[in-house]
């Protein structure tokens, strides 16, 4: 068991070799209630959430839909990056870092603060697990009653659904941080032991933070502190996609800073790195890009289904396909890449 | 895991030594190390034929957190290396001192062997360690 933040979590439940496998074949569940789920209600939601965030929420039109977007100062520079559900029109909800929750509460109530209209309601009385896999809409959708599972069962990718009647707190989410499909549900916190158990039993393997990392990094998915933190914009960190520029008449906080940064030049760029040969690139080392300059691994580490290192690096923008990285005293090469690296449990290249 | 007493001695760096019928000794981490380690990816093996001094560096396991240095127990010439391990690494975590052995030598002096910590002595190591 480590310190996550504040929170005790397991690295692993035996293997995280064996639970990140499990989640790419079958069906996998982390315990991620160390999440902070923050309810934003009012008639002025949408509109206070189009400021505030980076990405679009008017793009949100089916109940249930959410998005990806990051959370910026003023200066474009990113305080966070989380999931946004819109659930009705007086009700929004996101799901933020635990690490950032300070922060970002802090942040959000003052920026609503400036608004009428937008209550903020941090949840701290639900839980939250995330079964992910082939299998896990399945072993989920076993557990649920009525109107709520058929409901579930009929999510498209990235929409959620809250319950009703005896269900109200519970919600399911067809999301997840590991590049398979699955759902992540937010129930209250009495409820998730039970659950949690009755997915063991259904043949659910747990899995702790040392498999979350290996997969989220093979779905070329980025981690708050390590790939991008208040010293770097989205642009600088391959997440220019989840900013909203269009349309141009909705200003956002730190919009006036990214758009002055695409004008002088994005000085620096987000890759995906595949090692040559034997050795694992790890968060820190050195990237050596001949006749362009230096970046820095971001994150790394082994890639269980590639069966070789991969890493997110922060490179000179004029970096092309090759680079070499500075392991335990030795330049090694390494490749760039596309991420995500694997996706429905493929390799993405050769 | 079985571990013989009296067959076994230990190093503070936490490699298991086990003296065979013919002299010669096998080597491998013990299960306190690759638990800390975690799950193996990569083993850097020594040479056949090498030769090594007491506590000299003789090869990296690398394990999805960290890369960690093997030292020969004791001097003595390298005489057989686990080739396995390339293919399953995870054998040191899943059988440390049986299937996930990691090089033999053959001790340029036998009495060496009987001058390394003892399981006792180990274990009171790995307890101050864990404090």
């Amino acid at each position: 068991m480590v310190d996550f933040a504040g929170w005790e979590m397991p690295l692993h439940y035996g293997s995280q070799l064996d639970e990140h496998h499990r989640v790419r074949r079958a069906a996998g569940m982390f315990d991620v209630s160390h999440m902070t789920v923050v309810d934003l209600h009012g008639s002025r939601v949408r509109e206070f959430l189009r400021w505030l965030l980076a990405n679009d929420v008017d793009r949100l039109r089916l109940p249930g839909k959410a998005l990806y977007s990051c959370l910026l100062n003023p200066q474009g520079e990113v305080l966070d990056d989380l999931i946004a559900y819109f659930l009705t029109e007086n009700w929004f909800r996101l799901v933020v870092n635990a690490a950032t929750r300070s922060k970002d509460l802090t942040w959000i109530k003052a920026r609503a603060a400036e608004v009428e209209g937008v209550e903020v309601w941090e949840r701290t009385d639900l839980a939250m697990v995330a079964v992910q896999g082939p299998e896990a809409r399945e072993k989920v959708l076993a557990l649920l009653f009525g109107r709520f599972a058929t409901t579930a069962a009929g999510l498209v990718a990235f929409q959620g659904i809250a319950g009703d009647g005896v269900r109200t707190d519970w919600f399911v989410g067809r999301t997840g941080y590991t590049g398979e499909d699955g759902f992540e549900v937010i129930l209250p916190a009495t409820s998730a032991p039970d659950f949690w158990e009755a997915l063991r039993a259904a043949g659910v393997a747990p899995c702790g933070l040392g498999a979350r990392d290996t997969l989220r990094l093979e779905a070329g998915m980025n981690l708050y502190g390590n790939d991008m933190d208040e010293s770097v914009t989205p642009l600088e960190s391959g997440l220019s996609w989840t900013v909203a520029f269009a349309p141009s008449d909705r200003d956002f906080i730190g919009r006036s800073a990214l758009e002055a940064q695409r004008k002088a030049g994005v000085p620096r760029k987000l890759v995906g790195l595949v090692l040559q040969g034997r050795g694992v690139m790890r968060h820190g080392q050195t990237v050596m890009v001949p006749g362009v300059g230096n970046g820095i691994i971001t994150s790394g580490g082994f890639s269980p289904t590639l069966e070789q290192s991969i890493a997110f690096a922060r490179v000179p923008t004029a970096t092309s396909t090759e680079c070499q990285v500075e392991i335990r005293g030795q330049w090694l090469p390494a490749r760039v890449v596309k991420t995500p690296f694997v996706r429905f449990g493929k390799p993405q290249f050769i | 895991m079985i571990e013989a007493f009296g067959e076994y001695r230990y190093t503070k760096t936490h490699e298991w030594v086990r003296r065979e019928e013919d002299g010669s000794v096998t080597v491998g981490i013990t299960a306190h190390a690759e638990e800390l380690l975690g799950d193996m990816v990569y083993i850097q093996l020594p040479e056949v034929g090498q030769n090594l001094s007491a506590e000299e560096e003789c090869g990296v396991v690398e394990s999805v957190k960290a890369a960690s240095d093997i030292y020969a127990p004791l001097a003595g010439e390298v005489v057989e290396v686990n080739l396995s391990l390339d293919v399953s690494p995870e054998s040191i975590n899943k059988d440390p001192y049986g299937e996930g052995w990691i090089l033999r030598l053959r001790p340029t002096e036998p009495a060496d062997f009987d001058a390394l910590m003892n399981r006792a002595a180990y274990a009171t190591l790995v307890a101050e360690e864990e404090h």
